[in-house]
C-alpha cells in the first residue's frame, strides 16, 4: 500500500516539477519579448504562492492525527524532501553563501554544523522517538519522565526556541518582499505572514508536509541554477560543486594581486586615518560635538551669503548638521561604530581558504576555538530542534524513520555542497570584474541593492576607481544579486526570489506548527482539558496558529537582529534544553523526573544568561543597564549552548543519582523503546 | 528467556555500531578541523585539504554514516525477526 502511495506521489511531483520548468521557460520567453522585470518578479511569487495555497487547501483536514503528524503516512523519500525544505530556511538560502563570502573558511562552521547534527539525529534520536509514537517532544518527555513538570519545561523551551527562529524567517520574507515586490518592509512582513498561513492553517502538518515537498523542488532549482550558469560562464562545466576548486586557485592569485596593490594600500591608509580621527573626536567629547556643530553652522552661513554656492551643497551640509548625534552618549556610540567600520575597511582582508586567520598565535587560537564551539552548538542544536525531530513522527514505520534521516541529509546536501561554490564564484566575479573598475560605470545592481542598504561604495581616495576596501557588501546580497552579478537574464533573479521565499515559508510553517502543537496539544489538551473533543482541540490549534503568527510578524517588523544570529540563538536554546534530556532519556534508564527537570532548567538558564549578558549591554524595556559581560574564553553569544549543554548533562546525572530511580513502568517503556516491536 | 537474550544481543550490537560511527563523526568534526591550517598545505584539484574537508569532505562522511547506520539497523531488525509493519497505533 505504501508503494502505491509512493508511486502516486512520484507522478504528482514529477508533473509539478515539469510544470514549474515550463513556467520558467515561458517567463524567460516573455522577458525576451520585453516584459518588464517587476512583472516577472510578481509572476514568480504569485504562481508559487498560488500552488502552495492550492496544496494547502487540498490537504485540509479535521483529523487530529492528520493535523499533528500527517497521519504518519509520509514515505521516507518525501519526508526527506519535506525535512530538507523545513531545514533550509532563509538563513541557509540567503545568509549562508553570503557568510561564506565574507568569512571564508570560518563560515564553514555553519556548513558543517548544520549538516553534521543529522548524524546525531539518526544515531541517537529519530528511530527511538518514532518507536515511541506520540505527537510532540514534550509528549515524549512527559511519558519518559512522568508528570507534567518535564512537559511544561519542554513546552517553554519549544516555544522560546521556535519563536526566535520563526521571527528570523518572517524577517527574511519581509526582506524578499521589499526587494522583489517593492513593498515597504513592514508590509512585506505581513504579506509573508499571509503566505505562511495559507499553507498551514487548514491542513496542519499534512498540508505543511506536502507543501514543503513542493517548496523543496522550487528552492533547490532556484539555488543551483544561477551558480550552474555562472560555472558554465567561468569554466564551461555546469557542475559548480566539482570545479570550484579550480576557481579557488584562480581566486587565490587574484587575492594576492588585489590585496597588495598600491591603490588598495592607499585606500586602507585613508580609512586608518579616518578611524584615528574618530578616535580623537571620541576622546574629546563633549567639546568635540559642540565644535562639530559650530563648524557646520559656520560653513552653512558662509555659503548662504555666497551667491555662487549651490543650493545642493547647503542642503547637504544642513542634513549633516541635523544628523549629528544629540548628546555625548549618542555621539560615543555612533562615532564608535563608525570607527569600528573604518578599522575593518582599513585591515587587509583574509584569503578565502585560510583557516583560523589572525595576526597572532593568540588570535588564531581564539578563531579556532570559536569555530569548534560554534560547530558543537549547531550540531547539538540541530539534533534537539523540535520542529525537525517531529518530522520523524510522520513516517509510517521505524525503518522508514531511519531511511528518512538519510534522505533528509541527502536533499540538504544538494544545497550545502553548493553554498561554498556560490561564495567562491561570486567572489571571483567581483574581484575580476568589479574591483578596479570605474565607479561612474558600475553595473545597475549596485545602485538597486544600495537603495536597500545592502551595498555601499565610497571613493575615499578619489581616484574614480573602485578599490576592494571601498566596497561594503551585506552578506545577504550575495545570493540575491548573483544572477545580476553574472549578467544572467532577470528571469533567474525572479527564480531566486521564489526560491528564497519557499525556503522561508517552509521553515516558518514547520516552526509555527511546532509552537502551536506545543501550546494546543501539550498545554491545553494534556494538562488543562484532557476531555476536550477532537473538534475543539482543532479549533484551539487553528486559533493559536493565527495568534502566534501575528505576534511573530509584529516582532519581526521591528528588525531585532541579523537573521543568522537569531537562528544561532534558537539553536543554543534548543540544544541546551533538550539534547541532554532526550539522549539520557533514551540511553540511560536511571535518568528520572527530578534529574530531567533540573537538567533542562539548568541548561536553559545558563545558556540564556550567557547569551543575554554577552550580546546586550542594556535592555531598555526591562529597565536593565550595564549588564554587558566579556565573553568567557572568547566564545561569542551565538555559541552560548557550549556552556548549557554540558551543564544539562551533569545536572541530570547528578540529580538522578541523588533521587529515587524511575518507576518500573517507565523502565519497561525504555526497554520497549530499545527493542523493535515483535 | 531466549527473547531477552536476543534483545540484549540486539541492543548490544546497536550500541557498538552507534559508538563506532559516533567516533568517526567526532574525528571528522573536531579533530580534522583542529588541524585545518596544517592540512591546508595539501592541495587537491585546487582545493586546500583543510578547506575541502570543511566544505565537502565532512559532509560526504556524514551522509555515508547515516546511510550505513540505516542499512545496518534495518538488516538487524530483519535478522532479529522484527517486522514493524504491524506497528503500534498512535
Amino acid at each position: 500500500m505504501s508503494n502505491d502511495l509512493s508511486n502516486r506521489l512520484r507522478s504528482y511531483y514529477l508533473a509539478y516539477t515539469g510544470g514549474f520548468i515550463v513556467l520558467i521557460l515561458v517567463l524567460a520567453l516573455l522577458e525576451r519579448q520585453g516584459m518588464p522585470p517587476r512583472w516577472i518578479g510578481y509572476a514568480f511569487l504569485f504562481f508559487t504562492i498560488m500552488i502552495y495555497a492550492a496544496i494547502g487547501i487540498m490537504s485540509r483536514t479535521s483529523n487530529v492525527s492528520e493535523y499533528y503528524v500527517a497521519g504518519r503516512r509520509v514515505p521516507a523519500v518525501f519526508n526527506g524532501m519535506a525535512t530538507g525544505a523545513d531545514w533550509m530556511s532563509a538563513a541557509s538560502f540567503i545568509g549562508l553563501a553570503g557568510t561564506l563570502y565574507l568569512s571564508g573558511y570560518q563560515g564553514l562552521a555553519y556548513v558543517m554544523g548544520w549538516t553534521g547534527g543529522y548524524v546525531l539525529v539518526a544515531l541517537l534520536l529519530a528511530p527511538y522517538l518514532r518507536k515511541f509514537g506520540q505527537y510532540t517532544i514534550p509528549d515524549f518527555l512527559a511519558a519518559r519522565y512522568g508528570g507534567n513538570a518535564a512537559r511544561l519545561v519542554g513546552v517553554f523551551a519549544v516555544v522560546l526556541a521556535s519563536f526566535v527562529y520563526v521571527v528570523a524567517q518572517i524577517y527574511g520574507v519581509g526582506l524578499i518582499a521589499s526587494r522583489f515586490v517593492g513593498l515597504q518592509f513592514e508590509i512585506g512582513v505581513f504579506l509573508g505572514l499571509a503566505g505562511i498561513l495559507v499553507c498551514s492553517f487548514l491542513g496542519g502538518m499534512r498540508a505543511v508536509t506536502w507543501t514543503q515537498v513542493a517548496q523543496y523542488v522550487i528552492l533547490i532549482v532556484a539555488y543551483i541554477t544561477p551558480v550552474a550558469m555562472l560555472s558554465v560562464k567561468v569554466t564551461n562545466v555546469p557542475i559548480p560543486q566539482i570545479v570550484y576548486g579550480e576557481v579557488l586557485e584562480r581566486l587565490r592569485v587574484l587575492e594576492t594581486q588585489v590585496f597588495h596593490s598600491p591603490a588598495e594600500e592607499s585606500a586602507r591608509q585613508l580609512y586608518r586615518e579616518r578611524a584615528e580621527a574618530l578616535a580623537e573626536r571620541i576622546q574629546a567629547l563633549p567639546e568635540s560635538l559642540v565644535e562639530e556643530k559650530q563648524r557646520l553652522s559656520t560653513q552653512i552661513n558662509e555659503r548662504k551669503l555666497d551667491s555662487s554656492a549651490s543650493m545642493r551643497e547647503i542642503v547637504a551640509l544642513e542634513r549633516q548638521r541635523r544628523e549629528l548625534p544629540g548628546n555625548a552618549e549618542e555621539a560615543k556610540s555612533k562615532w564608535g561604530e563608525a570607527r569600528k567600520a573604518a578599522l575593518e575597511r582599513a585591515s587587509v582582508p583574509n584569503p578565502h581558504a585560510e583557516a583560523f586567520p589572525g595576526k597572532s598565535e593568540e588570535a588564531r587560537n581564539a578563531a579556532r576555538i570559536n569555530f569548534l564551539t560554534l560547530i558543537f552548538c549547531l550540531m547539538v542544536g540541530t539534533a534537539a530542534l523540535p520542529h525537525i525531530l517531529m518530522r520523524y513522527y510522520t513516517t509510517p514505520t521505524v525503518r522508514e524513520a531511519r531511511s528518512s534521516v538519510f534522505w533528509s541529509l541527502f536533499f540538504i546536501l544538494a544545497l550545502y555542497l553548493t553554498a561554498p561554490a556560490y561564495a567562491v564564484f561570486a567572489k571571483y566575479e567581483i574581484y575580476l570584474h568589479l574591483v578596479n573598475s570605474e565607479i561612474a560605470r558600475l553595473p545597475g545592481w549596485i545602485a538597486a541593492w544600495g537603495k536597500l542598504g545592502l551595498v555601499s561604495i565610497e571613493d575615499i581616495n578619489r581616484d574614480g576607481l573602485l578599490q576592494l576596501a571601498e566596497l561594503t557588501l551585506n552578506p545577504d546580497v550575495i545570493v540575491l544579486a548573483t544572477p545580476e552579478i553574472a549578467g544572467l537574464p532577470y528571469v533567474i533573479s525572479g527564480l531566486v526570489a521564489a526560491g528564497a521565499l519557499s525556503a522561508a515559508l517552509s521553515t516558518a510553517d514547520g516552526l509555527l506548527l511546532t509552537i502551536t502543537g506545543a501550546l494546543s496539544h501539550d498545554v491545553y489538551y494534556k494538562i488543562i482539558r484532557p476531555q476536550a473533543s477532537t473538534q475543539w482541540r482543532l479549533v484551539i490549534s487553528k486559533s493559536l496558529l493565527l495568534v502566534v503568527a501575528v505576534l511573530a510578524a509584529m516582532v519581526a517588523a521591528q528588525k531585532p537582529a541579523t537573521i543568522l544570529s537569531m537562528v544561532a540563538w534558537a539553536f543554543s536554546i534548543a540544544g541546551a534544553a533538550f539534547f541532554p534530556a532526550l539522549v539520557l532519556g533514551i540511553f540511560w534508564k536511571r535518568a528520572n523526573k527530578q534529574g530531567a527537570v533540573a537538567g533542562m532548567l539548568a541548561g536553559l538558564l545558563v545558556t540564556l544568561y550567557y547569551m543575554v549578558r554577552v550580546q546586550f549591554d542594556s535592555i531598555a524595556w526591562l529597565g536593565l543597564h550595564g549588564i554587558g559581560m566579556e565573553p568567557w574564553l572568547d566564545i561569542q553569544s551565538t555559541s552560548a549552548g557550549i556552556w548549557g549543554v554540558p551543564v544539562g548533562f551533569v545536572v541530570i546525572i547528578v540529580v538522578s543519582l541523588l533521587t529515587p530511580p524511575p518507576p518500573a513502568k517507565t523502565q519497561e517503556l525504555i526497554e520497549r523503546l530499545r527493542y523493535p516491536v515483535h | 528467556m531466549q527473547t531477552i537474550r536476543k534483545h540484549e544481543t540486539y541492543w548490544h550490537k546497536n550500541l557498538i555500531v552507534t559508538g563506532v560511527l559516533l567516533l568517526i563523526w567526532f574525528v571528522v568534526t573536531f579533530v580534522v578541523p583542529f588541524y585545518a591550517r596544517e592540512l591546508n598545505g595539501i592541495v587537491i584539484f585546487g582545493f586546500p585539504l583543510g578547506f575541502y574537508m570543511g566544505a565537502q569532505g565532512s559532509l560526504l562522511v556524514y551522509v555515508a554514516i547515516i546511510w550505513y547506520y540505516a542499512r545496518y539497523m534495518n538488516n538487524l531488525d530483519a535478522e532479529y525477526g522484527h517486522h514493524d509493519d504491524e506497528e503500534e497505533a498512535g
